[in-house]
């Protein structure tokens, strides 16, 4: 019980997090730390339609789940953590706050600025150095899209020499 | 958006199941893109995939046609749906649905889309039938 997955996802929650990783880790709780989706209750709404019966959800912002970590981590149910961006999962382990855990990278996609790392990990320089500033804070991270697929270390996520 | 035209039906599904979905729907209507055009979530950040279905959709009212409700597809539909009035989202389709959209497309919105729910329900069914009465046994998860 207590955390049992941090992801950085930009689709937060979706069918690889609700049926893959849900059918793996049987979470009652779904966290989504996010300062903006924290404020805007249209947003948790569209996110939420649809989950099954019995999984919770909760939208918090960063501050407020530095807070709240400790309070999941000693839970009796099953929590899963996300953001939607590599920077969310930054602050949220800054100082260590997230020291010995691992930090699943799950979904970031192309977009401008971004060099391909994996088929499903698309990196920017900054995320590129703030996945690196979070291990240096403790975290073990590493990708991997679905439980059943391989896990790549952070070693292999850092970006081509010719980009950095 | 105009009202006149007939509604638009883009599809957005994991996977190549839209693909699939639409190339069904074309072997038994005839009817293809001109009504119903698939896409893809495969790769695509919600970013993107919303960028992706409206330029498909262009000036006309539109359905989007998602897989499942609590997947990305949807999420991305109904997000696009609260900024752009002429569309609405149609979750968890089969067959039956797609099949009765591309017929039945001249409708507006208002009388389409509870006769196409109306169609998807009723579309799903088992066979003993005498199976669906043990829904007492069934387990969630």
């Amino acid at each position: 019980m207590g955390i049992a997955l941090y992801r950085v996802d930009e689709r937060l929650i979706h069918g690889q997090v609700v049926v893959g990783w849900g059918n793996q880790l049987h979470p009652q709780r779904i966290v989504v730390v996010d300062d903006g989706l924290a404020g805007s209750g249209w947003e948790q709404e569209l996110y939420t339609m649809g989950l099954p019966a019995g999984l919770a959800t909760e939208f918090v912002d960063v501050a407020g789940a530095r807070e709240r970590l400790s309070a999941w981590r000693n839970a009796p149910e099953t929590v899963v953590v996300l953001t939607r961006d590599v920077a969310t999962m930054r602050r949220l382990g800054e100082g260590g706050a997230l020291a010995g855990e691992e930090v699943n990278i799950g979904g970031i996609h192309h977009a401008p600025g971004r060099q391909e790392v994996l088929p499903y990990v698309f990196l920017s320089r900054g995320e590129s150095d703030e996945l690196q500033a979070l291990a240096r804070d403790g975290a073990e991270v590493s990708a991997r899209d679905l439980p059943g697929t391989r896990r790549v270390p952070l070693d292999h996520l850092m970006l081509p020499e010719r980009f950095r | 958006m105009s009202s006149l035209a007939p509604v638009r039906g883009v599809l957005l599904a994991h996977g190549d199941l839209a693909f699939g979905m639409a190339d069904a729907v074309r072997q038994i209507t005839g009817i293809g893109e001109e009504a119903l055009l698939p896409l893809s979530n495969r790769g695509l950040s919600p970013e993107t995939l919303s960028q992706a279905v409206l330029k498909l959709v262009g000036d006309q009212p539109a359905i989007l046609f998602t897989d499942m409700q609590s997947g990305s597809c949807s999420f991305v539909a109904r997000r696009l749906t609260q900024q752009h009035p002429g569309l609405a989202v149609v979750s968890g389709v089969n067959l039956s649905l797609l099949l009765e959209f591309v017929m039945q497309r001249q409708l507006g919105l208002e009388q389409l889309i509870p006769r196409l729910l109306s169609r998807g329900r009723a579309a799903i069914g088992c066979t003993p039938a005498e199976l669906e009465a043990n829904g007492h046994r069934a387990v969630s998860g």
